[in-house]
């Protein structure tokens, strides 16, 4: 008896996640579809592109590579700005980490895979909202698998029929609008709304450095400017 | 050939890095001072990722009013702001978007 209980609330917050992540899918289902076009476009081979999606899984890599082979870099340096274009991961590796601690490295391995900008963003939501009960994980696990399907879906769509999709309709946007209705929510407070602005202001100053850097200063700053508006008040 | 290996070695890197604090956990005690930062790390990282994006076009910045999607951006984020809806908040700025190109064309 106890046991069903057990497995109906694995299975109702696994779909809690994967309807928590579904707004976001409509930002994010066309950058899967332009990807796979820009994919092409670069000469990557459909097979290559499609699976790129699922082996490195990090959109804003996918894209700068595609970039990348376009115009023949080398491959160390490909390499190179994946690995600091997602440094940001860490971030949300250390600040969800606490709440997966007591997990099966099975299941560590697991979340960490699926762990992009968007399931990120919804699975700490939930924890900060409810804690690290027995079976949030399963609630983490629902976000990201909804993020990885319709990531893996829009990528094969994009590269089967992208090519009719007018740029004109400037679908890349939603991705921007996605990570503007995810940070919202977390402009709570002065500190927060000092970190995003100062963030957000070196983010443009740092815009034309090499493989990203700018973003990863900005993120630091804004930290920092968080932390030192905590203490002001 | 070479592509392939850029792929696995990127998506190695990238997976190590999710994976990095969450290996580390209950192993390894997090100080204080990096416990607490870490409450800035999503409005800073989004912040970042957003700001360029709406204000530098082809690398000047842009803070006009012919901007389509900063007022896109405003727009969206208002009605974020207000609603707390993720849905409605893409939306609304995604519409937006595309009627004003539409009146400027």
């Amino acid at each position: 008896m106890q046991k069903d209980a057990l497995k109906s609330s694995r299975l109702s917050l696994f779909l809690a996640g994967l309807k928590a992540e579904l707004p976001l899918l409509i930002g994010v289902f066309p950058f899967g579809l332009i990807y796979g076009v820009l994919a092409l476009e670069a000469g990557i081979p459909a097979s290559a592109a499609q699976a790129m999606s699922a082996i490195v899984f990090a959109g804003s890599s996918q894209f700068i590579t595609t970039q990348l082979v376009g115009n023949g870099t080398p491959a160390f340096v490909m390499v190179l700005t994946i690995f600091i274009v997602n440094l940001r991961h860490a971030l949300y590796s250390a600040s969800i980490a606490p709440y997966i601690s007591k997990l099966s490295n099975g299941w560590k391995g697991l979340l960490a895979y699926l762990l992009t900008d968007e399931a990120y963003a919804i699975a700490i939501t939930h924890y900060d909202r409810e804690g690290s009960q027995p079976n949030s994980h399963w609630f983490f696990l629902g976000a990201g698998v909804a993020l990885w399907s319709t990531w893996q879906a829009s990528t094969a769509i994009g590269i089967l029929v992208g090519a009719v999709l007018p740029t004109t309709w400037s679908l890349d946007f939603t991705l921007s609008l996605t990570f503007i209705a995810l940070v919202m929510p977390y402009l709570k407070d002065r500190p927060s709304l000092g970190a995003a602005l100062a963030a957000g202001i070196v983010a443009v100053l740092g815009n034309s450095l090499p493989y990203k850097l700018g973003l990863v200063a900005a993120a630091l700053v804004g930290i920092l400017v968080g932390l030192l508006l905590e203490k002001v008040k | 050939m070479k592509l392939w290996l850029v792929m696995f070695a990127g998506g190695l890197l990238t997976y190590l890095t999710r994976l990095s604090f969450i290996a580390l956990a209950g192993k390894v005690e997090f100080p204080a001072w990096l416990q607490r930062s870490l409450r800035y790390v999503p409005p800073a990282v989004l912040s970042a990722i957003i700001f360029p994006e709406i204000l530098v076009h082809e690398g000047h910045l842009n803070l006009s009013f012919g901007n389509d999607r900063l007022i896109a951006g405003l727009l969206a984020a208002l009605v974020g702001w207000k609603t707390r809806n993720m849905l409605l908040t893409i939306v609304v700025g995604m519409v937006s978007l595309l009627l004003l190109q539409a009146i400027r064309r």
